[in-house]
């Protein structure tokens, strides 16, 4: 017979117990400490930025174009220039890319090519930008004889986030269990007709996300636009919508807060501040609805 | 087995996977509306049997498959309309998979792929296959709620109703009841006695005792290798053709 058990003493903590909560406590502590370090650079860099840049922060900033030799003024033209960069970008390469992720995911077979591609995707991901700018310079300006243009720097940006746009979709579209793609070929279903009715439906925030994040990216390169399309100065009348030709070139808001804060000389303290500051919200909104479009969505996910 | 058309004929079937073979020349044939059930240890070969019969290997690279498959006369593996072939075949996962739609929309996907677009047509068809397998009077009143939020027997039911929808002539149920309780289990048995008047059923177990109460006839599949086919009575005597059916039926290994 076993020994009787104290009832008393039955679920006392033993040592090996009390070892493993305070291994645990030590854990959890540390961690935390580490998102402390991560958070406090982040705020402080934020609240820099603001507070420099509180005298020039305000409408009037926003949509004015700049003066006296950009000295002064705000930063309309730039910040329209990102605008048409941004957009005609994306809608080169999220088509491009969704499509291309589409076939190697639900039609490639797994062979030696299609490896090599996945392989040089990921690869491409990796490419730094002014790489892609050098590229660009040569493809687009001269090659196609875009000229420096904003046709030419938004391709280089294309091209710069399609290979990110690809293995995002990816990721997406694999997140979608193989079985439900399983059960529909069993009832005879056409493998596009299985990604119409249940892939796409399922991955598309994952796709957005993937998608809309490169917008910060498009936004925040000085390099593949500097070669390729984006200007020192171009005159553009305060709040116009459509200041520029697709054949033209722009201002653009990172190419802009290089200038005036190494070209220009005597600008107004505060307004490269306020220009990061500028860059720096419109890639938060961005970000933002990106966060609230995929929570959106997976509340309405169905498995 | 008053009526013996064959409604599958297999000759010498083999698969590999890649250099690896898993199934070594199986030759058996199937016959209109029995219900033939095929046991066997896992790795036997017994899913990818029916990989083949739907041509759902295809998906599966490096697969490569050998000998002919004749369904209704014609040869499966040269056939170019595999959507019809696969229309044709109902098949039902071992775990069950309510795709991430309505309960509705879970049942008319088939015919819609099919180019069914009649509202009442589908309405029919949803009915009839909900009923078919005992799924009906649970979710009559909630077709438009998600198939995936059901319970795990019910999604169960739900494709085969599924699998029943494109109103097929072979119905093959992978080990359909693994992830089940008993009961259901019974009531989706009392189901396929049921269906066995129409179509003919072909049934991968794991369970020997759920294939002694169901099938006609029986086959054991063992690492690939048909060991022995025969009336369902036999393959559970004492006397089988073979001993190691004996072995494995009464549980001596496998």
């Amino acid at each position: 017979m076993a020994d009787a058990i104290d009832p008393a003493t039955r679920f006392a903590k033993t040592d090996f117990v009390i070892r493993k909560e305070r291994i645990q406590a030590i854990s959890k502590a540390l961690f935390l400490i580490m998102v402390v370090i991560m958070i406090i650079p982040l705020l402080s860099i934020i609240a820099y930025l603001v507070y420099h840049a509180m005298p020039s922060l305000n409408w009037e900033f926003l949509i004015e174009a700049p003066k006296k030799g950009m000295s002064e003024g705000g930063i309309w033209p730039a910040f329209v220039g990102t605008l048409y960069l941004v957009v005609i970008s994306l809608a080169i390469a999220a088509p491009i890319g969704v499509f291309a992720a589409i076939y190697l995911n639900e039609y490639a077979k797994e062979n030696w090519f299609n490896r090599i591609i996945h392989l040089a995707v990921i690869n491409l991901a990796g490419v730094p930008s002014i790489v892609h700018a050098l590229f660009g310079l040569g493809a687009f300006v001269y090659a196609a004889q875009f000229g420096y243009s904003i046709i030419s720097a938004s391709l280089t940006l294309a091209i710069m986030t399609l290979p990110v746009i690809i293995a995002s979709t990816r990721e997406a579209l694999a997140s979608v269990p193989a079985s439900f793609r399983e059960a529909c070929w069993n009832v005879g279903a056409t493998r596009w007709q299985t990604i119409r009715a249940i892939v796409l439906p399922n991955s598309i925030s994952g796709i957005l996300t993937g998608i809309i994040l490169q917008v910060s990216r498009a936004a925040g390169e000085t390099a593949p636009i500097m070669f390729t399309g984006a200007v020192f100065y171009k005159a553009v009348a305060r709040g116009e919508l459509f200041p520029y030709y697709l054949n033209e070139q722009c201002m653009a808001l990172s190419m802009h807060l290089y200038t005036i804060s190494t070209q220009v000389p005597n600008v107004k303290e505060s307004i490269p501040y306020a220009t990061a500051v500028v860059l720096l919200c419109s890639v938060l909104v961005v970000n933002a609805s990106a966060i609230a479009l995929r929570v959106w969505l997976r509340n309405h996910k169905k498995w | 087995m008053e009526q013996t058309t064959n409604t599958i004929e297999i000759e010498d079937l083999r698969l590999a996977y890649g250099v690896k073979e898993v199934l070594h020349g199986v030759t058996l044939n199937i016959h209109r509306n029995e219900i033939f059930s095929i046991i066997g240890p896992a790795k036997s070969g017994k899913t990818s049997f029916l990989r083949c019969l739907n041509r759902t290997i295809d998906f599966i690279s490096q697969a490569t498959v050998s000998g002919t498959i004749r369904v209704d006369g014609e040869d499966i593996l040269r056939l170019k309309d595999i959507y019809h072939l696969r229309r044709k075949i109902g098949m039902v996962a071992p775990l069950p998979v309510g795709l991430p739609l309505s309960i509705f929309d879970n049942v008319a996907f088939a015919p819609r792929c099919a180019g069914l677009t009649q509202k009442t047509d589908l309405a029919e068809i949803v009915e009839r296959c909900l009923k078919q397998a005992a799924l009906w009077d649970e979710v009559k009143d909630r077709l438009n709620t998600l198939g995936t939020a059901l319970s795990g027997g019910q999604q169960q039911r739900l494709t085969i109703a599924r699998a029943l929808s494109h109103q097929p002539e072979i119905l093959c149920l992978d080990e359909f009841s693994i992830a089940i309780d008993p009961v259901t289990t019974m009531r989706i048995e009392d189901v396929l006695k049921e269906l066995r008047k129409e179509i003919t059923i072909i049934l991968v177990t794991n369970l020997t005792q759920q294939a002694r109460r169901l099938a006609d006839r029986t086959m054991f599949l063992l690492n690939g290798d048909c060991i022995e086919i025969d009336r369902t009575e036999i393959i559970f005597s004492d006397t089988p053709g073979n001993r190691k059916t004996y072995e494995y039926v009464n549980g001596i290994f496998g």
